[in-house]
């Protein structure tokens, strides 16, 4: 068996793959629903209803949506360059420590200077989080993979300390939670009565910006050199790894807004529920829209409406939630065989 | 109790060889992925997926070894998964082992909440048993330490000496360690790449889904979620501190449970002093602390993570 380059596909076929990923994804988890003893036709109507059947159904699905566009990005900058950042989860609840440090009284500032600050030095505690790998990695040799994955753990047990120490709320009633950020903190929602909030326009905003420096900048340049070559790139002038401490920066701090937004937008403190995996779902994510931060946005919220339509389908429907898990895990893997089949041609003999 | 003399405690030497036994299991298994080649980071998830299958056969009325068979069947049909994805077809293993991961544990919570829907406590098996070696057992302190456990720790043992006796004194073993090095010159002997490259990688998962039955039926009674809690992650880089060589990662998960099953005792003398996250925080640490002690002078297989294409150079 050989693997044969096809010349550049056209942008339709580009569309089609992730399509019919999403139709093989479909297929292979309707056998787990019929396991479960129910109809696959019923269950995905159910879910698809849960996800986009009614304006409150939408606006919960884009609310979902936020903190993973934010992953996403996170992560499509980082894979890009070849970094492997698995440590979006640490990165947005570093995020989240930042916000109710900075968010809970602590800055008596009027809103408008209060949330940029807040927004930067939430970014600065992410990016400086996955700088420690980057270079661990460039300096050391040391993997990052490995590395940023263990972070994840011990960011985990040290908000765990803080929610049990110094950030523990006198008024919670003995539970590892902060206080609420004050008004001033809090991104005011999007339409007045609806959960979702500005961290929804943050997110938008950030996938066009993250789109313009891929794009249209010499750092985006650079990173994609650096990824799709890196011995090519050294070679053309390119400093290959300060390319990737940016990387390493950008990345960090897009992860951590996730954070940021969670708190600042909906929940209004930190526990350590916070996040329910948006940091490992980030990478299906970006995958999906395959490492296009546009993509981010449609595939973020494609991934959020599988998980709030599960929900609601598990409520109706005797099939366990955890379908939205296996079928977003199943995305990504039918996906990386749907982006191989777009440019390679498989030969037999 | 001061600090120093936990060490001397056989107690503390039988929680170590018994923390340790998982890991070995899973190390050994990462170790034969890597060593062919292949990087494997569905590690976690078909630990998770191992874990369920032991300890679920054994509750709906099958055998402890039986359960450890299922879980290995399990471990290798995912290792199949992987390796069809990143061996014929040449996928990016970084990609495709957290997918591997995302798949197995999702597929693991799934079957779990569909085979006990309204549960919430999970129900205990009855698990293997200590199984003191006459003679052996009755020597001062490795006596108990190594050899009054369970069965499945003696197994994790002899995992070892079989992957050290395989990679360096049978053919087979030549061969992976050669398709991880130069596949080409492996080809070029009318060996496949890809069939000891999927070999190796379902039967290294197969490892890791056994680390995994330890935990549920060995070492604990039943299986609760995230219930790996990064072992799998930490066995990785037991790999890397191992040099790729099963008797060095065998000490390094031995040394590395050791200073696990010291740090729970040190929680306990410190009297709340210092917060128990930071000694849970610790073995992440050190793992983290010994890859990069190793690092500069890591030799990795040389085609570790390169997909091989017949006929490329």
């Amino acid at each position: 068996m050989r693997l044969e380059p096809k010349l550049a596909p056209s942008l339709a076929v580009t569309l089609l793959f992730p399509l019919a990923a999403i139709a093989t994804t479909l297929v292979l988890t309707s056998m787990l629903v019929l396991v479960a003893g129910a109809s696959p036709l019923s269950v995905f109507y159910l879910v698809a209803k849960g996800a986009a059947g009614s304006q409150f159904a939408l606006m919960e699905t884009l609310t979902r949506a936020t903190p993973l566009i934010f992953t996403g990005l996170a992560i499509a900058v980082a894979f890009r360059a070849k970094l492997w950042n698995i440590g979006a989860e640490a990165q947005l609840y570093i995020g989240g420590v930042v916000t109710v440090v900075l968010g809970t009284g602590t800055l008596p500032l009027p809103s408008v200077v209060l949330i940029p600050v807040i927004m930067v030095a939430v970014m600065a505690a992410g990016a400086l989080l996955l700088l420690g790998p980057a270079v661990l990695k460039t300096r050391f040799g040391v993997d990052e993979v490995v590395t940023t994955l263990l972070l994840n753990f011990i960011v985990l047990l040290f908000v765990s300390m803080l929610l049990e120490g110094v950030l523990k709320d006198p008024m919670g009633l003995g539970w590892p939670q902060s206080q609420k950020v004050i008004a001033e903190a809090q991104l005011p929602r999007l339409i007045q009565g609806k959960r979702l909030h500005y961290g929804f326009a943050i997110a938008l905003v950030s996938a066009v910006l993250v789109w313009v420096v891929m794009k249209r900048t010499v750092l985006g340049y650079e990173m994609r050199a650096v990824g799709h070559n890196p011995e090519g790139a050294r070679f053309v002038g390119i400093l290959v790894n300060r390319t990737l401490m940016k990387t390493a920066l950008l990345s960090g701090g897009l992860a951590a807004l996730a954070g940021f937004s969670e708190v600042s937008g909906l929940k209004g403190n930190l526990t350590l529920d916070l996040s329910p995996g948006y940091g490992y779902t980030g990478i299906v994510v970006a995958m999906l829209a395959i490492l296009n931060p546009l993509g981010v946005i449609a595939s973020a919220i494609f991934v959020a409406g599988i998980f709030v339509g599960a929900d609601a389908m598990s409520r109706a429907a005797k099939v366990p939630s955890y379908i939205a898990d296996v079928m977003v895990a199943t995305s990504l893997l039918s996906m990386v065989v749907a982006i191989l089949l777009a440019r390679f041609r498989i030969r037999w003999r | 109790m001061d600090a120093l003399e936990i060490l001397f405690t056989a107690s503390f030497w039988v929680a170590a060889i018994r923390i340790a036994s998982p890991l070995i299991f899973a190390t050994m298994g990462e170790l034969i992925c890597e060593r062919a080649g292949v990087l494997n980071l569905g590690i976690e998830g078909i630990m998770t997926a191992g874990a369920f299958a032991g300890w679920f056969t054994v509750y709906s009325g099958g055998d402890l070894w039986a359960g450890v068979l299922v879980a290995a069947i399990v471990g290798a049909m995912f290792g199949l998964l992987h390796a069809t994805l990143t061996v014929p077809l040449g996928l990016s293993q970084h990609v495709v082992g957290i997918g591997i991961t995302l798949l197995a544990t999702s597929l693991t919570y799934f079957t779990y909440r569909l085979a006990l829907p309204e549960v919430t406590s999970p129900p205990k098996i009855e698990p293997f048993q200590p199984l003191p070696i006459p003679g052996l057992s009755s020597l001062p302190v490795i006596g108990e330490a190594l050899f009054s456990q369970t069965p499945l720790t003696y197994l994790a043992f002899v995992s070892v000496a079989a992957v050290a006796w395989i990679l360096y004194r049978t053919p087979i073993g030549l061969a992976v360690r050669a398709v991880g090095e130069n596949p080409s010159a492996v080809e070029a002997q009318g060996i496949s790449v890809t069939g000891i490259r999927t070999g190796a990688v379902a039967i290294g998962s197969a490892l890791m889904a056994v680390g995994g039955a330890f935990l549920t039926t060995s070492a604990f009674n039943s299986f609760f979620f995230q219930m790996i809690n990064g072992r799998g992650w930490i066995c990785i880089a037991l790999v890397v501190f191992g040099s790729w060589r099963p008797g060095k990662a065998l000490i390094g998960a031995i040394l590395f449970a050791a200073f696990d099953a010291f740090q729970v005792r040190l929680q306990q003398i410190s009297g709340g002093i210092v917060p128990y996250q930071v000694f849970l925080m610790m073995p992440y640490a050190l793992s983290i602390l010994a890859l990069i002690l190793v690092a500069r002078r890591a030799t990795y297989p040389k085609a570790l993570m390169i997909p091989y294409q017949k006929g490329e150079r």
